[in-house]
């Protein structure tokens, strides 16, 4: 037998019991070619082109999923920032630009499409105002479009006048979107840094470098990471990270041999794999868990962010290592609603907003899934994206907010969104102001590059 | 196309037979096979070749999950390629 039964015995485990799978095949592309000054036209082009394109990619995913065994959850599309194509039509609100995406997502089949989205890290053209100010109707009125706004850059810095905006946006699609709890604000992530080839959702969009038509592949299994990690409990930390790297490894070559196949099939070239633990609700498959088996008595306790810096690290050398083309956000995801064992520790009061700031200085993304008092002014949720983007611009990475202020919910109140998106607690958010230091507007410098201390 | 099946459970009589049986009726040829009983416990592992299947791999895998109801064995079938990815450099 060319393989030992401990490693075909290893691989079973991984798909059967600790819910190894690929989150996601992504499918980027671009609709440059789509744009017109007549809207009507553009939105013709641009539901045409994404259903000729991914026509065959739930069909494909599935054969996939059946021959190899491995569950592929979905299947999803990103497109090129709607702002910039829609801006060429002289249209005052983008609401039907997303309502054709919605079209389109329905019609292929895909649960989600990434990319009603606008990138003012430096300044606003027409095109990102309009789109920006559609945002909480677009989202409200659609189902599976999702949005993002790309606020700061460590080569162009913060743009303060969009980071107090978004405040505005997020409540106002909350409120659009109250009877369902919010909801609408989990199809929205104001981004630092955002990344062009990401495929996980609700941040994916198909940047402007990125070739016709793409696939990426997201893989996710915090269940098998801390699987692993069970037998080398009391180890010392050189072991962990070793044993997490060769774990990481080990799901990024199955995740590659996906990407490939589907590439083939498709016919569309392969970009990037994106092995990010990515929890969702349920159990067996939480990233908080992962902090508890290296030792520590909840996430959040003291220790969290080395925890997560070494996890973090590890899962990013294991997935280098093992595919020719890592890109997308590649680390650990810390979302709250969606992690069953963040929910726990927020309700033991183990966790709160501002231990989870300071873990994203460490990870991928950033303020993730945290549902919010309803009453929270704009200006705070402003003060919270700023802080995220500054972690985001300052160490050069990718940061992001995705906050939910639930409507006439207050602190310890509980919140269901249901499938993937779970549920949780409103947490505390300080109340003490930020409105006039938001409200000054303009633009934070990028920082310094040398000088280092 | 070749694929590992493994077969986990406890021992009686006919467990090869059965596995084999659904295979061949699949057109499905053995390459290989390893067996061991320990403490009363069946494991087998068997290479296959899925190149002359007659069935869709759904009717395979709905078959094989009964024959291993039936037999008291859990029956799992991976394709050799995902092993190889996640085994060897």
């Amino acid at each position: 037998m060319i393989y030992t039964q401990n490693e075909i015995e290893e691989s079973i485990r991984m798909f059967r019991s600790q819910r190894l799978d690929i989150r996601t095949i992504t499918m980027g592309i671009s609709l440059r070619d789509c744009a017109s000054d007549s809207g009507e036209t553009a939105r013709r082009r641009i539901y045409d082109k994404i259903c000729r394109l991914a026509e065959h990619l739930v069909r494909v995913g599935e054969e996939i999923s059946l021959e190899y065994g491995i569950p592929i959850i979905n299947k999803r599309i990103s497109v090129t920032p709607m702002a910039l194509i829609a801006e060429a039509s002289s249209e005052r609100n983008y609401t039907a630009f997303a309502k054709t995406l919605d079209h389109a997502a329905k019609t292929v089949g895909v649960n989600f499409l990434g990319g009603f989205s606008a990138l003012v890290q430096k300044g606003y053209t027409r095109g990102d105002r309009t789109l920006i100010r559609s945002i909480p109707q677009a989202l409200a009125e659609t189902d599976r479009v999702c949005a993002s706004v790309n606020v700061g850059s460590t080569s162009a810095g913060i743009n303060m006048d969009a980071v107090r905006q978004m405040g505005y946006v997020v409540k106002a699609l909350a409120h659009r979107t109250a009877s369902a709890g919010g909801l609408g604000c989990a199809k929205l992530v104001i981004f630092a840094n955002a990344v062009e080839d990401n495929p996980f959702m609700a941040g994916a969009f198909h940047g402007t470098g990125e070739p016709e038509c793409v696939i990426n592949v997201g893989l996710s299994g915090p269940g098998v990471i801390k699987s692993a990690l069970e037998s080398v409990r009391g180890e010392r930390f050189d072991v962990v990270a070793e044993t997490i790297k060769k774990t990481a490894f080990k799901i990024t070559r199955m995740g590659e041999l996906v990407a490939r196949e589907a590439s083939r099939r498709l016919g569309v070239p392969f970009g990037i794999i994106d092995l990010s633990l990515a929890p969702t609700p349920a159990v067996g498959d939480s990233v908080a868990r992962i902090f508890q088996e290296l030792g520590l008595e909840m996430v959040g306790a003291p220790g969290s962010t080395a925890a997560l810096a070494l996890l973090n690290d590890a899962v990013k050398k294991g997935g280098i290592m093992a595919s020719s083309h890592v890109g997308g956000l590649s680390g650990a995801f810390i979302p709250v609603t969606e992690d069953e064992g963040m929910v726990e520790a927020v309700r033991a009061g183990a966790l709160t907003i501002e231990k989870l700031e300071a873990m994203t200085c460490v990870c991928s993304v950033g303020l993730d899934m945290i549902a919010i008092p309803g009453d929270t002014p704009a200006s705070t949720i402003s003060g919270l994206i700023a802080d995220e983007a500054a972690i985001g611009v300052t160490n050069h990475k990718t940061t992001a907010v995705r906050l939910i202020p639930v409507p006439g919910k207050t602190e310890g109140d509980w919140v269901e969104f249901g499938g993937l998106l779970g549920g949780g607690p409103i947490m505390a958010v300080s109340a003490f102001g930020s409105s006039a230091f938001i409200d000054r507007g303009g633009r934070i410098p990028a920082p310094v590059h040398s000088f280092k201390n | 196309m070749d694929a590992i099946v493994t077969v986990v459970g406890k021992d009686q009589v006919g467990i090869i037979a059965g596995v084999t049986h659904e295979l061949s009726q699949a057109g499905i040829n053995i390459l290989t096979i390893s067996q061991t009983i320990l403490d009363e416990y069946f494991t087998m592992i068997m290479k296959v070749d899925l190149g002359g299947m007659i069935l869709a791999r759904q009717e395979l895998n709905a078959r094989l999950e009964y024959a291993g109801q039936r037999l008291g064995v859990q029956i799992t079938l991976i394709h050799e390629e995902v092993l190889k990815a996640m085994h060897r450099i």
